[in-house]
C-alpha cells in the first residue's frame, strides 16, 4: 500500500477518536440548560468528524487514483538521502525544546547552532563557533531590546 | 472612496509605513532568494516581529512588503539557480534559466521585475476597483450565507487542487477544521478535545502550525535531498538594461496577463501557480510560430507572462481576503491569522470600520512595487551573494528561525515540541503528496465557520437555514458540485479512454 494510503488510515483513525468523543462522550459533561439551544459544543465536530471518515475511506481504499508520492523526492528511494541528518537535527530541535529555558537562550542557541552546522559536516571550528555566538547575541539584543520580549538568557542557576 | 484612498495615502505615505515597506521588501528579497524557503515561510518567521508592532495597519504593510519581496526573490531564484523557491516561480525558470545560462542573467532579472512591477500595480488597479464593489455585496450577507460562502471557498481550493489531489486536499482542510475545534471556542466557554492538557486550552498557536506546515518541511528536504549540481549561478549578472523592441515585444504580454492573472487570483484556491503556468501557455499559443520556438530557450515574452501572470495572482487573492474575510491562497491564510491575532477582522466592513487599514495595504502595495524596481532590482547583484552562504551554516539558521518564531508568539517550550511533531507530520504529508496549504487555510477559517454556522443555527433554531436563505442553498449546492464535479470528469475520462482501448 502507497504511502499516501497508510497516511489516510492515520487520518481515519484520528477522524473515528474525534467523532467517538463527539458523538459519545462530549456531550454528557453538558449543563441541561444548553441542552435546550439549537447548537452544541459538539455539533460542528460531528460533522467535521463525518466528512472526515468519508474522505479518508475514499483514499484508503484508493477510489481516486492519484500520484502516492512527492515528485521532488521519492520516499521509497529514502535510502539515497540524508535521513540520518534529518533524524538528528529533530533531535537536536527537541533538545533545545528542552534546554532553552534551563540553559538560558545564549549557551542554548550558541549550542544548537554548532551542533547542526556539525551535523551537516561542518568542521571550520574558528569559523563556526565565532559566527554561531555572534548570529546568536544579535538574535537575542533584537528580540530583548528591539521587539522588547524576555529571553532569558543565562541558566537559571535557582528556581523561580 | 476618494476619503479612503486619502486617507490610506496619509497613512502609507508617513515615515514608519514607507519603512516598512522597504525593510519588508529587502527582507522578503533576502529570504526569498535562498532556495527552499518560499513566501508562505517567510511571513510565518516574520509575523512574530509584525504582530509585535501591535499597529494593525504597520503590521500589514510589513507583511505585504515581505510577500512582494519574496516573490521577487523567488523568481531571482529560479532565474540563477533554476530553483524555485515556490511552485508559483516554477513557469518562470522555464525561459529566465535558459536567458541566464545565454550569459543574459541581469536582462532577465530586469524582465522580470519589470513584469512583476507591471502585474502588481494593474493588479492593485483592479484590487482598487473590484474590492469596494464586492464588498458593498458582501454586506448584504448574514452568518448563513457567510458560512456557506466559507463552505465554496474551502471545497473550491479542494477542486482546484488538481488531479487525483481533490480528496487529498479536501482531508487535508478537513483536519484543519478539526484543528481548530480544539480548544476552548469563543461561543460555548468549554475546553474541547484538549485531552487534559492546559497547554491545549488556547487552542493551538496558529503560528506554530504554519511553521510546521510550510518552513519546517521545506528546510528538512533541503537537508535531505541537497541541490549540489545547480549550487552554482548560472553566471554574473551584469548589463541590467533592456532594449527598446524587447519592451515592446513584452507590452501587449504584460497587459493581457496583468488582467487575466488578476483574475485568476480572485479564484480561491487557484492563485499564482495556476496562473503563470496558464499565462505561459496562452502567451506560447497565440505567439507567432518563429518566437513560439523560443519559447523555454530563452524568450522575453515567455519570462515577462508567467512573472506578470503570477504578481497579478498575488494582488488578486487581497480581494477574498480584504473583503469577504475568506483566505484563497495559504499566503493570504498567514496573513489572516496574523489580522485576527491584531484584533482585526477582515470582511466587508473593514472598508467601513477601519478604512484606513483598507487603503493603506492597497497604496503599499503601489510603493512595495515601486521599491522593488528602484531599489531592489539594482541591489541584486549583491543581495545575490546570499546564495554563496554555504548550507551548513543556512540550514541551523533556518531552523532555529522557525523555533524562534513558534517561542516568541506563546513564549512557551510546549510550542516547540509541538513544532517538532506536527512538523514531522507535515514532512510525511509532504512526502505522499498531500497538499499542505489546505490544512492551514481550514485551521484559520476553522473558529469563523463554526461562528457563523452556530449563529445560523440559533437564528433559526435548526438547520432549516439552509432551505429557508436560497442563496445559501444555492452557494452550498456549488461547493457540493465543485468537490464532486472533478473526480465524475476523470471517471467519465478514464471510461472514454477503456472503451477507445476496447
Amino acid at each position: 500500500m502507497a504511502l499516501d494510503r497508510w497516511i489516510a488510515l492515520i487520518i481515519l483513525g484520528i477522524c473515528l477518536v474525534y467523532g467517538y468523543t463527539a458523538w459519545f462522550t462530549m456531550d454528557d459533561s453538558l449543563a441541561p440548560f444548553m441542552r435546550r439551544n439549537p447548537i452544541w459544543p459538539s455539533t460542528f465536530p460531528k460533522l467535521l468528524s463525518i466528512i472526515g471518515v468519508v474522505a479518508s475511506f475514499v483514499i484508503v481504499l484508493g477510489f481516486e487514483k492519484s500520484q502516492g508520492h512527492n515528485p521532488e523526492i521519492d520516499y521509497r528511494r529514502l535510502g539515497d538521502y540524508k535521513v540520518g541528518q534529518v533524524v538528528l537535527l529533530l533531535a537536536l530541535m527537541v533538545g533545545y525544546a528542552l534546554g532553552l529555558r534551563p540553559l538560558g537562550f545564549i549557551i542554548a542557541t550558541t549550542g544548537f547552532l554548532i551542533i547542526g552546522s556539525v551535523i551537516l559536516g561542518e568542521r571550520k571550528w574558528q569559523l563556526l563557533v565565532p559566527v554561531s555566538l555572534v548570529a546568536t547575541l544579535i538574535v537575542w539584543y533584537l528580540v530583548q531590546e528591539v521587539l522588547g520580549i524576555f529571553l532569558s538568557p543565562w541558566p537559571r542557576l535557582k528556581g523561580g | 472612496m476618494i476619503d479612503g484612498i486619502l486617507l490610506g495615502l496619509q497613512t502609507a505615505f508617513s515615515i514608519k509605513s514607507l519603512l516598512m515597506v522597504i525593510g519588508g521588501c529587502l527582507i522578503g528579497t533576502f529570504i526569498g532568494m535562498l532556495p527552499g524557503l518560499g513566501p508562505m515561510s517567510i511571513i510565518a518567521i516574520m509575523i512574530p516581529v509584525a504582530i509585535s508592532m501591535g499597529e494593525p495597519s504597520a503590521a500589514l504593510i510589513l507583511l505585504a512588503g515581505v510577500y512582494y519581496g519574496a516573490i521577487f526573490g523567488g523568481s531571482t531564484s529560479s532565474i540563477l539557480l533554476n530553483a524555485p523557491g515556490v511552485a508559483g516561480t516554477v513557469a518562470s525558470s522555464f525561459d529566465g534559466y535558459p536567458m541566464a545560462r545565454q550569459g543574459k542573467a541581469g536582462k532577465a532579472l530586469t524582465v522580470a521585475a519589470i513584469a512583476s512591477f507591471c502585474g502588481g500595480t494593474i493588479g492593485a488597479i483592479l484590487l482598487m476597483v473590484f474590492a469596494p464593489a464586492l464588498s458593498s455585496v458582501a454586506l448584504l450577507f448574514h452568518s448563513a450565507e457567510y458560512f456557506a460562502l466559507m463552505v465554496v471557498g474551502l471545497s473550491a481550493i479542494a477542486a482546484f487542487a488538481g488531479s487525483g489531489q481533490v480528496v487529498k486536499a479536501l482531508l487535508m482542510t478537513v483536519l484543519g477544521l478539526i484543528l481548530a475545534t480544539v480548544g476552548e471556542g469563543a461561543l460555548f466557554n468549554m475546553p474541547r478535545f484538549t485531552m487534559g492538557m492546559m497547554d491545549l486550552q488556547s487552542g493551538f498557536g496558529f503560528i506554530t502550525l504554519a511553521m510546521a506546515l510550510f518552513a519546517l518541511p521545506e528546510a528538512l528536504f533541503l537537508v535531505l535531498k541537497p541541490r549540489t549540481h545547480e549550487d552554482q549561478a548560472a553566471g554574473e549578472i551584469n548589463n541590467l538594461r533592456i532594449s527598446r523592441s524587447e519592451a515592446w515585444a513584452i507590452a501587449p504580454v504584460i497587459t493581457r496577463q496583468s488582467i487575466q492573472g488578476f483574475f485568476i487570483g480572485v479564484l480561491p484556491g487557484a492563485g499564482a501557480t495556476i496562473a503563470s503556468f496558464l499565462g505561459y501557455a496562452v502567451e506560447r499559443n497565440i505567439a507567432k510560430k518563429e518566437e513560439q520556438d523560443q519559447f523555454g530557450h530563452g524568450s522575453v515574452k515567455g519570462l515577462a507572462a508567467p512573472e506578470t501572470a503570477n504578481n497579478a495572482a498575488c494582488t488578486g487573492s487581497f480581494v477574498p481576503l480584504l473583503t469577504l474575510g475568506i483566505p484563497g491562497s495559504g499566503t493570504t491564510a498567514i496573513l489572516l491569522g496574523a489580522l485576527i491575532a491584531l484584533n482585526v477582522s477582515p470582511g466587508p466592513r473593514l472598508m467601513i470600520d477601519e478604512p484606513q487599514i483598507f487603503w493603506s495595504v492597497i497604496i503599499s502595495m503601489y510603493i512595495g512595487n515601486l521599491v522593488l524596481l528602484i531599489l531592489n532590482l539594482p541591489l541584486i547583484p549583491y543581495i545575490a551573494k546570499v546564495l554563496m552562504v554555504p548550507r551548513n551554516y543556512l540550514i541551523p539558521f533556518i531552523l532555529f528561525f522557525t523555533m524562534m518564531g513558534a517561542y516568541i508568539g506563546q513564549n512557551n517550550s510546549t510550542e516547540l515540541l509541538m513544532l517538532v511533531g506536527f512538523g514531522i507530520f507535515a514532512t510525511a504529508l509532504k512526502f505522499a503528496n498531500y497538499p499542505l496549504a489546505p490544512l492551514l487555510i481550514g485551521f484559520i477559517l476553522g473558529g469563523l465557520l463554526e461562528d457563523n454556522f452556530s449563529r445560523s443555527m440559533q437564528l433559526y433554531d435548526g438547520i432549516g437555514f439552509i432551505w429557508q436563505r436560497p442563496m445559501t442553498l444555492a452557494l452550498l449546492v456549488v461547493a457540493v458540485i465543485l468537490v464532486v464535479l472533478p473526480s465524475f470528469r476523470a471517471r467519465l475520462a478514464r471510461k472514454k479512454a477503456s472503451s477507445v482501448e476496447q
